[in-house]
């Protein structure tokens, strides 16, 4: 919590601290094979929010006894750099992103088709480069775009964004401030086309029609992340089809 | 412990063969000539949350720094001066061979070098950089991340890392009557810089000479030298890596160089400084690239 | 039984392709769930006779057995050698693979056969989910590749520069003179009369690489060689393609 005092974080005409509607996402901006040496890339922007992912794989273990024999293991790292942060972060890994690797790495695994690749592994590297609140879920947007792009059978995309609660009213994507207040942070992943949710975190206290009704917010914003997770992937394909077919 | 490193990358003979062919007659795999530096990138200010940042590209080599400014005691040498801290990190995004873990001698090394170079020559002014003399001054922290290894990431480190302290506002600080420190974000001044300083790489493969190796000349030189040098044209940090020996001849030869491609380099620092470069614009469409102008053999 | 989606359309991970039982799914870029058919991975659509598929535009190698490959030397043992065919699962080439007499370890060394970073053209004959690949390089025409160059694409746009029924490989062969040996590991050998001509052929993949999803491909790499060896002043009607 910030010492000082609390800023007022939904106005009079129902707007929030930027200036957005309480169901009105940020800004998203997104690019795939971002990076030379990885299997797949991805950066994605939710406002403020910046993040990067590489994925290898599917690839040799080491160790070898890491093994299974039947599939692949998702090894999953979310880390934030040094600078991501209002104060400096050291650059060892802390409880929560050991946590929210852990978290990250349950929401794709169920995605990915693992029986296709026994005895290999499949790595996902989320770098924060900027934090403002949404790291996590913009981490598994960005990260199943850089396993899409690595060419990785899954049964869908999965997009992510959190719900929170700032001065009794329920809004969508919340940044850092709205993060720092919030009554709740409802972190949700899913994925689209099946509505299936691969992560679900909850931080605060909610009745559960307003779990409810934070839960359809969360997926009217996925729906949105989702379209623009798909034209992103198609665009670089279609710009070259538009290119040399005329 | 140091261990004669194992590289996780095999280079096809056919490749090495050809590299070592073509260094005979003064020309290098990706067509550049011996004393040619790779295309640079500098892009500033592409982390608006830190007190400075920038991405540097060397070819696809690509880092990012970011400077965090706090309060904290001076060294008990140097009660009158800030305190500066360079970190780098290789993060397993950047090459296949690269696991997650504290940085190891390689990162280590590579800190320590840009350490050198900027503080010797006082490239900041830290004496700018105090607070409370012998009590309280300001730490400056410089983080630099390998996003994408592409060989002679020690260049691309220096080069982001000085990009970024270019772009740097120090917060002004409140003290109280308890001296106690409060940071005030909103209000800041240029970081004091005296001097611009750059590294070149030069790498020895036989008895040919190279400038800013890329990652497949990397796995194969015999000895790298790198020279620092500051924009008043002085020498101000050296390194020597690898098993293999440098001549005197070698050396002329290399400092040479360094002094010629360090024009370049500066030149690239001032090219968008002052601007705040959208990390989306430096990041995006580079699978063309990755594809039309994929290495060939 | 609705199909939604068009023939060549580009689709991406979870896009409803299909409701319809009865149609065979061929590959793991489509499948199955409650009735209905998606697409797994990014790719274009291919609708024929009974079938729906998606062809991948991205993706690792994965073996078959009978496939050509080019794979690179990494280690070796006594009497085998571990090659990298650019694939998960590294492969083995056992030394009674390699040559067609006896082999005594206690006398000679597999290094002397075959040595880190070489490449090894070879066909894949045993490959199933629970042990590695293995190879052979004893057929006629295998064995180490010691001259010409070496080119890599991403392996699922290798149909594209064979083409169908080698229409495009023969097309590359004839336009540039070159020999054109193709991995179906994403590497491909060339051997040209010219480095000039070995160049072009070079550009010419990596433009089909580029260009994979795209339709009238065979004219337009036609046309792109043409104009190069025309750009370079190369007089190529003189040279003959030795076969």
């Amino acid at each position: 919590m910030r010492l000082g005092e609390k800023p007022k974080l939904i106005d009079e005409n129902g707007r929030r601290i930027d200036g957005r509607l309480p169901d009105e996402l940020r800004p998203i901006r997104m690019e795939v094979g971002v990076l030379k040496n990885a299997d797949g890339s991805a950066y994605v922007e939710y406002g403020n929010t910046k993040v990067i992912v590489a994925v290898y794989g599917p690839r040799e273990i080491h160790p070898k006894h890491l093994t299974l024999p039947d599939r692949a293991i998702i090894r999953c790292r979310y880390h934030m750099t040094s600078f991501s942060t209002t104060e400096r972060k050291s650059p060892a890994p802390t409880r929560r992103e050991i946590e929210l690797s852990k978290v990250i790495r349950e929401a794709l695994e169920g995605v990915i088709f693992t029986e296709l690749y026994p005895r290999t592994s499949i790595d996902i590297f989320i770098e924060v480069l900027q934090a403002d609140g949404g790291t996590r879920t913009a981490g598994i947007t960005a990260a199943s775009l850089a396993l899409a792009d690595a060419g990785i059978p899954m049964k869908d995309l999965v997009a992510g964004v959190a719900v929170g609660k700032v001065d009794g009213v329920l809004v969508l994507d919340i940044n850092e401030v709205e993060d720092e207040y919030s009554e709740v942070d409802l972190p949700v992943a899913m994925m689209p086309s099946f509505k299936e949710i691969t992560l679900l975190q909850m931080n605060g206290v909610l009745t559960e029609d307003e779990f409810w009704e934070a839960l359809k917010l969360a997926e009217k914003g996925i729906m949105k992340i989702y379209e623009v997770q798909r034209e992103t992937l198609m665009s670089r394909y279609s710009k070259v089809r538009a290119e040399v077919e005329e | 412990m140091s261990i004669t490193p194992t590289s996780g990358r095999i280079i096809p003979r056919l490749r090495r063969d050809t590299i070592l062919s073509l260094l005979e007659k003064d020309t290098r795999l990706d067509g550049r000539k011996l004393n040619e530096y790779r295309e640079i990138v500098v892009a500033p200010g592409v982390i608006p949350k830190s007190e400075g940042s920038a991405l540097a590209r060397i070819g696809s080599t690509t880092a990012i720094a970011g400077v965090k400014i706090g309060v904290g005691t001076p060294f008990p040498d140097t009660p009158n001066e800030g305190v500066l801290t360079v970190n780098v990190e290789f993060v397993p995004l950047a090459s296949p061979t690269l696991e997650p873990g504290p940085p190891d001698e390689n990162a280590i090394e590579i800190a320590r070098v840009i350490d050198r170079c900027l503080r010797e020559i006082r490239a900041i002014d830290l004496s700018k950089l105090v607070i409370i003399p012998g009590e309280k001054v300001y730490i400056i922290w410089l983080d630099i991340y390998i996003l994408d290894h592409d060989g002679n990431v020690l260049d691309a480190s220096m080069l982001a890392g000085m990009a970024a302290l270019l772009d740097t506002r120090v917060p002004k600080v409140e003290i109280d009557e308890k001296k106690n420190v409060r940071i005030i974000r909103d209000e800041t001044t240029p970081l004091p810089i005296n001097h611009k300083v750059v590294t070149v790489s030069i790498a020895k493969i036989g008895n040919k000479l190279i400038v800013d190796p890329n990652l497949d000349e990397d796995d194969i030189v015999d000895a790298k030298i790198t020279i620092g040098i500051s924009d008043d044209g002085r020498i101000v940090g050296l390194q020597k890596a690898g098993p293999g020996v440098f001549t005197y001849d070698d050396l002329r030869l290399a400092i040479k160089y360094a002094k010629e491609n360090s024009v370049k380099l500066l030149r690239a620092l001032e090219e968008k400084k002052g601007t705040k470069i959208s990390l989306n614009s430096v990041l995006k469409s580079y699978v063309e690239e990755k594809i039309l102008k994929h290495q060939i053999i | 039984m609705p199909i939604y989606v068009q023939n060549r359309e580009l689709v991406t991970p979870g896009t409803l392709l299909a409701e319809n039982e009865k149609f065979k799914l061929e590959s793991p870029t489509v499948f199955k769930y409650s009735n209905k058919i998606y697409a797994s991975t990014i790719g274009l659509v291919d609708i024929s006779n009974g079938r729906i598929n998606v062809i991948p535009l991205e993706g690792k190698y994965i073996p078959k057995v009978g496939d050509l490959v080019i794979g690179l030397i990494e280690d070796y043992g006594i009497t085998y050698w571990i090659v990298d065919i650019k694939s998960p699962y590294k492969a083995i080439l056992n030394v009674a693979e390699a040559l067609n007499r006896p082999f005594n370890p206690l006398k000679e060394n597999v290094k002397n056969i075959y040595d880190i970073g070489d490449y090894v053209l070879a066909r894949v004959i045993a490959f199933d989910r629970t042990k590695d690949p293995i190879l052979t390089a004893k057929q006629k025409g295998l064995g180490k590749i010691t001259k010409g160059r070496i080119v890599e694409i991403i392996p699922s746009r290798v149909p594209r520069v064979i083409g169908r029924k080698a229409s495009m490989i023969t097309m590359l062969k004839n336009e540039t003179k070159c020999q054109i040996t193709v991995g179906l590991n994403g590497r491909i050998w060339i051997i040209g009369p010219s480095p000039e001509l070995e160049e072009i052929a070079i550009l010419a993949i990596k433009k089909i690489e580029y260009e994979a999803h795209t339709s009238g491909l065979t004219d337009r790499i036609r046309n792109f060689i043409r104009k190069e060896i025309e750009k370079r002043g190369l007089k190529v009607n003189e040279i003959r393609r030795k076969t």
